[in-house]
């Protein structure tokens, strides 16, 4: 159990059977009243926030969370199906908890997902992937409407935008934590 | 982090700190105060239901030295200061440390009115002299020093700002709550503001006000949101005080939290002293508003996590 004492920036606790994680702490005590522990804390299922002030005494329950290295497998409807690497289990995650990353997701991508209470809550891609172009209008040297970038669909149905001198087949890294293009995968 | 490594803001911090100090004690020997120093470790602390002392060897580190200082007036000082490290457990946060620098002082003849007019003519020369004219700036609010101080009691402060009133967040257990979250942040942001005429129960060591004994002589100066002083018309009746810390002491037995025999030698010497009035001021705050730092840290040499 923690205390109020625990509390902190990051601090993940459980608050009605959900993790939250703290995203914001405040020690206050006007000079002669009672102290008290101002929070904002995000529920890592759902993102949405929390605003909760304690006293002292409260206690919390740690949220256990676990993150495990698997391996993307394939789509099925709406689900996304993942290895995991240590024990071979296989299971399936919702869109809900995949979040961005079902934008960077090829096969064999190895991710590392994250679990509460053995449910997965979310997935983290590395932070840079290759994907392949398979649409994007072809080059026009000469352009002279000063446009530096333009959209580019990869093999994932993400769009992005991407500079003028990218073509169709052609495999690019995406920065994951921003979604942009990051360089041209030569070869 | 050690010192070599403290870094340029904070070494500046520390150089206008210096500043401010001096110039809080020639304010207070203008005024023919006397700086004293009382004891920091003492047998028994002034009983408090929030307040969480720090124990020595058997004794306590004064969570203030209100006990020696009125003590001293009883004795026949009239104007006396203190510049002094306060300890107070489980205190540390943005505003907060567990070990801090408070400023005091201490009138008779005197009441909490006089205090604010004490209050305002200090700030105002403590600014001057470091370097603010008029307008102090904090995290950009901009707080008029200069013009009239707003005076707003706290039944005042909790129908405009708290949507509930002061008496019913009392009985309901809120009242720490919306002061914290709904009031203070609204308090001091335009110019200085003295929250004053608590509710009884919260008289503390205040006299009860003339004519409206619900309320007691106390305030508190706000400036941009910062809580900065509390202040009294000092209680002089031994036997309202000695009741007064018996119910703190209930309120400490009922959460559980160590509770302390009662300051005999101060409630004895109570008797004897003048009417009067008193005020503690955190000084680190005051050095924080004045150099607009946003956390405490920025203006002390080592913060406890740095030893």
């Amino acid at each position: 159990m923690y205390t109020v004492a625990d509390l902190r920036k990051g601090l993940k606790i459980t608050i009605d059977g959900e993790p939250y994680i703290v995203t914001f702490f405040e020690f206050s005590k006007p000079g002669k009243g009672q102290a008290l522990y101002r929070t904002k804390m995000k529920n890592m299922i759902n993102g949405t926030t929390l605003d909760r002030t304690y006293r002292s005494g409260e206690s919390f329950e740690p949220a256990h969370l676990e993150e495990r290295t698997m391996q993307y497998l394939y789509k099925e409807g709406d689900h996304f199906c993942f290895m995991d690497n240590q024990s071979y289990e296989q299971i399936s995650i919702g869109e809900d908890a995949i979040g961005e990353a079902r934008n960077f997701l090829i096969d064999n991508l190895e991710v590392d997902v994250l679990l509460f209470r053995d449910k997965p809550i979310g997935v983290t891609t590395p932070n840079f992937v290759n994907l392949r172009v398979v649409k994007t209008d072809p080059w026009i040297k000469g352009d002279t409407t000063g446009s530096d970038s333009k959209p580019a669909t990869v093999e994932t149905g993400y769009v992005l935008r991407v500079p003028p001198f990218i073509e169709e087949g052609e495999l690019i890294t995406i920065d994951t934590r921003t979604g942009e293009y990051s360089t041209r995968v030569k070869g | 982090m050690p010192p070599g490594n403290l870094g340029g803001q904070r070494r500046h911090n520390l150089r206008a700190r210096a500043g401010i100090l001096g110039a809080v004690r020639r304010f207070f020997e203008t005024k023919d105060f006397i700086e004293i120093e009382t004891p920091h470790r003492i047998p028994v602390p002034i009983p408090e239901s929030h307040i969480d002392v720090i124990r020595s060897d058997g004794w306590v580190l004064h969570p203030s030295p209100e006990i020696c200082m009125k003590r001293l007036l009883s004795a026949g000082f009239d104007r006396i200061f203190q510049i002094c490290r306060c300890w107070r457990a489980g205190e540390r946060g943005s505003l907060h440390l567990p070990e801090f620098t408070m400023l005091e002082w201490y009138r008779t003849r005197a009441d909490y009115t006089d205090l604010m007019e004490d209050c305002e003519a200090l700030i105002r020369v403590v600014a001057a002299a470091a370097g603010i004219r008029g307008r102090l700036d904090r995290r950009g609010c901009l707080v008029d020093l200069d013009g009239p101080w707003e005076r707003i009691t706290v039944a005042e402060a909790f129908s405009r700002y708290g949507g509930i009133g002061a008496e019913e967040a009392l009985k309901s257990d809120r009242f720490d709550e919306i002061m914290v979250c709904a009031i203070e942040p609204r308090l001091g942001i335009e110019r200085p503001t003295f929250l004053m005429d608590y509710p009884a129960s919260l008289g503390s060591l205040a006299r009860a006000k003339a004519g409206e004994h619900q309320v007691a002589e106390r305030f508190e100066l706000y400036i941009a949101g910062l809580e900065l002083a509390n202040a009294f018309s000092e209680l002089v009746d031994p036997v309202e005080q000695r009741s007064r810390f018996m119910e703190e002491n209930e309120n400490r037995r009922r959460a559980a939290k160590p509770v302390d025999p009662l300051p005999e030698r101060f409630l004895a010497d109570l008797a004897s002293m003048p009417p009067a009035a008193g005020i503690a001021l955190g000084l680190d705050r005051l050095v924080m508003l004045l150099l607009d730092a946003d956390r405490i840290d920025e203006v002390v040499a080592f913060t406890p996590e740095e030893l």
